[in-house]
């Protein structure tokens, strides 16, 4: 046994926030990819889909060089992103409510912070293998260029890492209204089929309503989508988006908007508690 | 003047040496009065066990000591802590182990006993504490592999793994089979002996029995009786009953009754018993509703 701790003597030193949530990071991800069904449910939704999608409509847009799958590949380049965060994240914390993790978390010594930090650096490491898996099936398959000036990329981090903090944030607040992990599932996933349907993933916006295009500006995806599709399809793709342009400062803007506004959400809204629990 | 403050310094030293130390507690939630002016003294070093009935309040007054729950009204300090306003340096010095958490099932228990250590600062040694529980053999396996009995020496590990004063163990035998709660009680009285404080509230009369130094009754958001087990409730003084083929009969001397008897039918008495209240028929009385 080691030493005894003397409730009068000087507290030891307790370990940094930083230093547990990075051991939570491992752990994280560790029990991720050891849980199968979740695995395949977060990865296969954007990869099947755009097989699919790809597949069914190939047709090149006049006067642009660029095919539709194409502009599926970035489309659901910001499909998956946003389902490794808010769904992925939605449904494993209503999980994580109900199996009794947060309880016996809140029980010991461990700083809230490191397991959000926990969450974040597992939804950073499933977004990017998705985007991996994405890219490739665009390049393999549908003939995408990636573009090798250097400012894309950079426009392809800062879109990567506002969207998926402001995904996962929000996935941390979803994850507070399903009442048990079995309705996390039906809850999570429904309002995140919809809103990649009207944020321009599946169907262009050229092809909408105008108050449904007013509906989907307000939430991230649109805007991640878009920000996507300006690293990927270049100049030329500019013309097939509603006002000509990519407006990336307007992407910045709605992402950090939406980054902020689930910060606050987060903090009001979370429940360490499930609801049996009183 | 001076008196008064002697007193009070008294108060505060004997609530800073108590592990628990708990006064007029009262918890409602709507209409339901969950606790009503409960008291509660808990020494360091001892092996107290709350009993109730469910309802009775002990979950929530356990959750409250647990610093899990808020309380309406009422002085409560543990480990010279108030649990409403908890620290990670109080967190540390206190173990629990929650009533059902089916948690970490993809790691194995090594990962999980190893992981936890990491959030304290002065924790056991992780393989010391997962062969202290018995699971020495089960270290590589998934926790969703183990056995109902085998998670709960898990849980047992995470309560224990900080190395802390103060464990609270939440029904920790519901379930079981009897072989397998034997197996759990001699592990809770080894933490004991260490020197761990131990809080636990059981439906199992005989887990009381076997575990506790001091049992507690709550019923009706209070506590009801105190005492040893073998002393509750005037347990300790009652009369014993004497039973044979052809009668019976209640007596404070039982010895006497016996030799009586035996001259009576001349050596052996047929079908003779003597027997005490058990702590389950003590136990029956207090909580009957008045």
């Amino acid at each position: 046994m080691t030493d005894i701790a003397t409730p009068a003597g000087r507290p030891a030193r307790m370990p940094s926030t930083l230093a547990t949530g990075l051991a939570r990071g491992v752990l994280e991800t560790k029990m991720f990819f050891r849980e199968k069904d979740a695995v395949v449910f977060t990865f296969s939704f954007p990869i099947i889909m755009l097989v699919l999608f790809g597949s069914i409509f190939s047709d090149s847009l006049e006067g642009t060089g660029i095919t539709v799958s194409q502009l599926y590949t970035a489309g659901l380049l910001g499909a998956g992103v946003m389902g490794a965060g808010f769904q992925n994240l939605g449904i494993g914390i209503a999980g994580d409510r109900d199996d009794g993790t947060l309880k016996r978390l809140a029980g010991t010594p461990m700083p809230p912070a490191a397991y959000f930090i926990g969450k974040v650096l597992n939804v950073l490491v499933i977004a990017f293998l998705e985007s991996v898996a994405l890219l490739a099936i665009g390049v393999v398959m549908y003939d995408l260029d990636l573009p090798d000036e250097p400012s894309r990329w950079l426009t392809f981090a800062w879109v990567f890492v506002l969207g998926v903090s402001a995904a996962a944030l929000l996935g941390v607040a979803v994850s507070s209204l399903p009442r048990s992990a079995k309705s996390a599932a039906a809850v999570v996933t429904m309002p995140f089929v919809v809103l990649q349907f009207i944020s321009g993933v599946f169907i262009p916006f050229t092809q909408m309503p105008g108050w449904l295009i007013d509906i989907a500006s307000v939430f991230p995806l649109k805007w991640m989508c878009q920000g996507f599709r300006s690293v990927f399809l270049g100049d030329a793709g500019a013309a097939l988006e509603l006002t000509g342009s990519y407006e990336l400062g307007r992407v910045a803007l709605v992402l950090a908007a939406w980054l902020v506004g689930g910060l606050i959400l987060c903090a009001t809204t979370f429940r360490w508690k499930g609801r049996r629990d009183g | 003047m001076t008196g008064y403050r002697l007193i009070r310094a008294m108060v505060h030293y004997w609530r800073v040496q108590n592990a628990i130390y708990v006064r007029g507690l009262t918890k409602r939630y709507g209409e339901v009065q969950a606790v009503a002016g409960l008291d509660l003294d808990i020494e360091q070093g001892e092996v107290f066990a709350i009993l109730g009935p469910n309802g009775a309040g002990k979950s929530t007054t356990v959750e409250i000591l647990e610093g899990y729950r808020s309380r309406d009204s009422g002085e409560v300090s543990v480990l010279g802590v108030d649990p409403a306003r908890p620290t990670r340096e109080w967190r540390s010095r206190v173990g629990i182990v929650l009533q059902t958490a089916n948690d970490a099932a993809e790691l194995t228990v090594r990962e999980t006993v190893r992981h936890f250590a990491t959030y304290y600062p002065r924790p056991r040694d992780p393989d010391e504490v997962i062969e202290q529980v018995g699971l020495t053999g089960s270290a590589g396996k998934r926790v969703r592999q183990l056995s109902g009995g085998q998670r709960r020496r898990v849980d047992v590990a995470l309560g224990v793994i900080g190395n802390p004063e103060l464990l609270f163990l939440d029904e920790p035998t519901t379930g079981f089979d009897p072989e397998a709660r034997r197996q759990f009680w001699e592990l809770i009285a080894g933490l004991a002996r260490d020197g761990t404080t131990i809080v636990l509230t059981t439906h199992y009369l005989d887990e009381a029995e076997a575990l506790a130094n001091r049992v507690a009754v709550v019923a009706g958001g209070r506590v009801v009786a105190e005492g040893t087990p073998a002393t509750l409730g005037g347990r300790g003084t009652a009369k014993a009953r004497v039973t044979w083929s052809e009668g019976e009969i209640e007596t404070d001397d039982p010895t006497r009754t016996v030799i009586e008897l035996s001259r009576r039918y001349d050596g052996e008495v047929p079908g003779l018993t003597v027997t005490r209240p058990t702590l389950e028929d003590i136990y029956l009385r207090l909580i009957e509703p008045s």
